[in-house]
């Protein structure tokens, strides 16, 4: 499987992205400069944390135009695997590839310290190695990830199952506690903890491991499928 | 040459945690008048175009695909003209 780790001016998390997958999975991975045009080659695209062009103007909002963005909403429409995870969140968002937007956290904090989440939803290529309700223990390392959508929206998150984690204790002010959402499809999943900073117990915690176990397995099943018909 | 002043403010609907937090100093200082504060951006856009109509919808694309985020934003802007020198 080849997994591609995209890299803006400023993204600061994509060393620990890159080392997540070969150290947990050993599959093929590579960086991706934001001047990319084709991702072709990737079966699962990862937008990792950091200040992508200094956040300038909002999180987010410059790196949207990159020019590896358009073969990102190509690779997504095609039901690649996408994970974007803090300011890789953030983008997706700024790229309407994920509904709500990020707002700074209610108390103003730099916040950055190990939170627990409840899988809320197990279905996802992202988390079928979770069970539904598990609580998982990810650190969170960020100023602007209070989760916003408006009423409506949330109603229509919640009948889609698209709220993947919810925090157990909010630590920003995200609307209903929700930590991570996808698209509708279920192939873009977006976060604000770190999954790939927590996949060793000398880390800390080992809890994000499964996600990227459970994005290969995602791909093999679908892989097997194709080479069995 | 005109001239867009672009603001850029978060939504009636929601919380602006800076605003709130600008408010309690304001009052801390006995500024008690201060009801309610919000922080928004203030942009200055120089348009090398005099064309008006053409420059208002113009910049209302800019609002819409980079300059606001209007699931979380509003914008309004004004355009005036700039004497060039």
């Amino acid at each position: 499987m080849n997994f591609g780790v995209l890299v803006f001016p400023g993204s600061n998390c994509d060393i620990d992205m890159f080392k997540a997958v070969r150290d947990v999975l050993g599959e093929n991975v590579e960086y991706v400069w934001h001047t990319e045009t084709d991702l072709s080659k990737f079966d699962c695209i990862l937008v990792p944390g950091g200040f992508s062009y200094g956040d300038y103007l909002r999180c987010g909002a410059i790196a949207r135009f990159a020019n590896v963005m358009e073969a990102l909403q190509k690779a997504a429409a095609e039901g690649k695997y996408i994970l974007g995870v803090c300011n890789g969140f953030q983008v997706l968002t700024e790229s309407h590839l994920l509904p709500g937007a990020l707002l700074r956290n209610n108390n103003l904090k730099f916040n950055c310290y190990q939170t627990v989440l409840t899988v809320e939803n197990n279905e996802t290529p992202f988390t079928t190695e979770y069970a539904k309700g598990q609580e998982i223990t990810i650190p969170i390392a960020h100023g602007e990830g209070s989760f916003y959508v408006n009423d409506e929206q949330l109603a229509e998150l919640e009948a889609n199952k698209q709220i993947i984690f919810r925090y157990k204790n909010n630590p920003n002010g995200s609307v209903s506690d929700i930590a991570g959402v996808s698209n509708k499809a279920g192939n873009v999943v977006g976060m604000m903890p770190h999954p790939e900073r927590a996949v060793k117990d000398i880390l800390g915690s080992a809890d994000g491991a499964a996600m990227f176990k459970s994005v290969l397995n995602a791909w093999r099943e679908q892989h097997e499928q194709k080479v069995s018909r | 040459m005109l001239k867009a002043t672009v603001y850029v403010t978060i939504k009636e609907s929601v919380l602006d945690p800076q605003g709130k937090t600008v408010q309690g100093a304001l009052q801390k200082m006995q500024f008690n008048e201060v009801s309610s504060v919000r922080i928004g951006k203030y942009l200055e856009l120089e348009l090398d175009t005099n064309d008006r109509a053409a420059a208002e919808v113009r910049v209302k694309e800019m609002c819409e695909k980079l300059l606001a985020n209007t699931v979380v934003e509003d914008y309004r802007f004004e355009l005036t003209v700039v004497e060039e020198g």
